[in-house]
């Protein structure tokens, strides 16, 4: 058997082919990738040493949000106050989100595709389609749990687009990373008769269960008009330093069973589409 | 034998841990990702059987594969180089040079191992790279991350055989 190796090499690229392309980022195998126990562990052992030399900067971040948190909070009573019947209404009705921290244990920022691990999982309460958010703004949704640990796909993954909505006038779009510079996406589909300029903040939209609307995505710095085209191609600088990732929250939307539930006796109509 | 395959397992696991906590994490410019990795697959004897070259090539690629959480990319690629191994050494080495069984930079010439580490690093992160995006759109900026990186990889390779897996 002369050609043994060809074959042989040949079987195993395409076992390795196969799983490459049938990647789908939701039905991966539960065991392939780094929220199984072994790589969980060491990618926690290995973070509880490095955290120390962040720890400074993890600090800062954290006063800061803290001071965020607290302008939010002052304003936030200022309104409530002003007895607007309309506004508290709204308020009541509005979606249940429960928040929960986690330590982001493996992160990446170079590859077409990143993820990040977080050393929390399915006895915490985290499960997939959550929403993560860090200080900074949207981190990503997390895609695998096992029991203690969850890996989510970043924002910086060009597999995955968000809905995103020009924070001062409301129009919406998708928000997708091309894969050059881990600090700035594009987003797209936002019409050109939309008045936008440079330094214009951009938000979740909220069109989808997994973030609330007005989580901070980012900033546009620069927009051109595709010649032929009828959108606008924006450049947005992400508010979130995914290199410097430390502690998230990860957002369980309480409505979600329900939401999901009523959406899916859309889709399962047959004259719906 | 056995001797044999504890040193092979523990270099394994020494580069899967230097790979995925040490080279992973530390992003030079967010463009540059050096894999030395393949390494393992560099240094096996020569002597070794094909089959042993190339599940060795799919189980350390499968294994950074697990640990970046990029299925099938670094197994696809490792197993190509661990299949032109033979050739790239029969390439490069002539036919009146001793050769020694183990493959490493004291057992041979400098160049000769820096021939070898540059072909088969080179091969290893043009197939990653363009795997990766499975587009031949960008290029050209695919090839410049292609070269920048090979060239870390190629410079920790040949460093780390001043200081571990010497024999």
């Amino acid at each position: 058997m002369k050609n043994y190796a060809f074959v042989l090499f040949l079987l195993l690229e395409g076992v390795a082919l196969t799983l490459l392309f049938t990647y789908n980022s939701y039905q991966r195998s539960k065991y392939l990738n780094s929220s199984n126990r072994i790589t969980g562990n060491i990618y926690e052992a290995y973070n509880s040493v490095v955290q120390y030399f962040h720890l400074t900067q993890i600090n800062q971040n954290l006063a800061e949000e803290n001071a965020e948190l607290r302008t939010l909070l002052e304003n936030q009573t200022g309104i409530v106050a002003a007895d607007d019947s309309m506004f508290m209404s709204l308020e009541e009705t509005d979606t249940l989100y429960r928040f929960t921290p986690a330590r982001v244990i493996n992160n990446s920022v170079n590859r077409s595709f990143n993820y990040f691990t977080l050393n929390k999982g399915r006895e915490d309460g985290i499960e997939s389609d959550q929403g993560v958010i860090s200080g900074g703004g949207i981190v990503g949704v997390v895609t695998q749990v096992s029991e203690s640990y969850a890996v989510g796909i970043s924002v910086l993954n060009s597999r995955w687009s968000i809905s995103a909505m020009v924070k001062k006038n409301g129009y919406y779009g998708s928000l997708i990373w091309r894969g050059e510079n881990y600090r700035l996406a594009e987003l797209t589909e936002i019409p050109l008769h939309v008045d936008i300029s440079p330094g214009d903040s951009v938000v979740t939209s909220g069109y989808s269960s997994i973030f609330p609307e007005g989580i901070m995505i980012g900033t546009i710095q620069d927009f051109s008009r595709p010649s032929g085209e009828n959108y606008y191609s924006i450049k947005v600088k992400l508010s979130t330093d995914f290199k410097n990732l430390s502690y998230v929250e990860v957002i369980e939307n309480q409505d979600r069973p329900e939401i999901d539930k009523l959406e899916n006796i859309i889709t399962d109509d047959p004259m719906a589409n | 034998m056995i001797r044999w395959l504890i040193k092979y397992a523990a270099i394994f696991i020494v580069l899967v841990l230097i790979q995925v906590l040490i080279l992973n994490q530390v992003q030079f410019s967010g463009f540059v990702n050096p894999y030395i990795y393949i390494l393992f697959v560099m240094l096996l004897p020569l002597s070794t059987p094909r089959y042993g070259v190339l599940l060795s090539g799919f189980l350390i690629g499968l294994a950074i594969d697990i640990f970046s959480n990029s299925l099938g990319l670094h197994t696809a690629a490792t197993v190509f180089v661990a299949y032109i191994r033979p050739y790239v050494l029969g390439a490069i080495s002539g036919r009146e040079d001793e050769m020694s069984d183990y493959p490493g930079l004291k057992q041979n010439k400098f160049t000769w191992f820096l021939y070898y580490t540059a072909i088969m690093v080179f091969m290893h992160h043009f197939v990653l790279f363009f795997l990766e995006i499975y587009t031949f759109s960008h290029f050209l900026t695919t090839l410049y991350r292609i070269v920048l990186s090979s060239l870390f990889s190629i410079f920790i390779i040949v460093l780390s055989q001043f200081l571990m897996f010497r024999e």
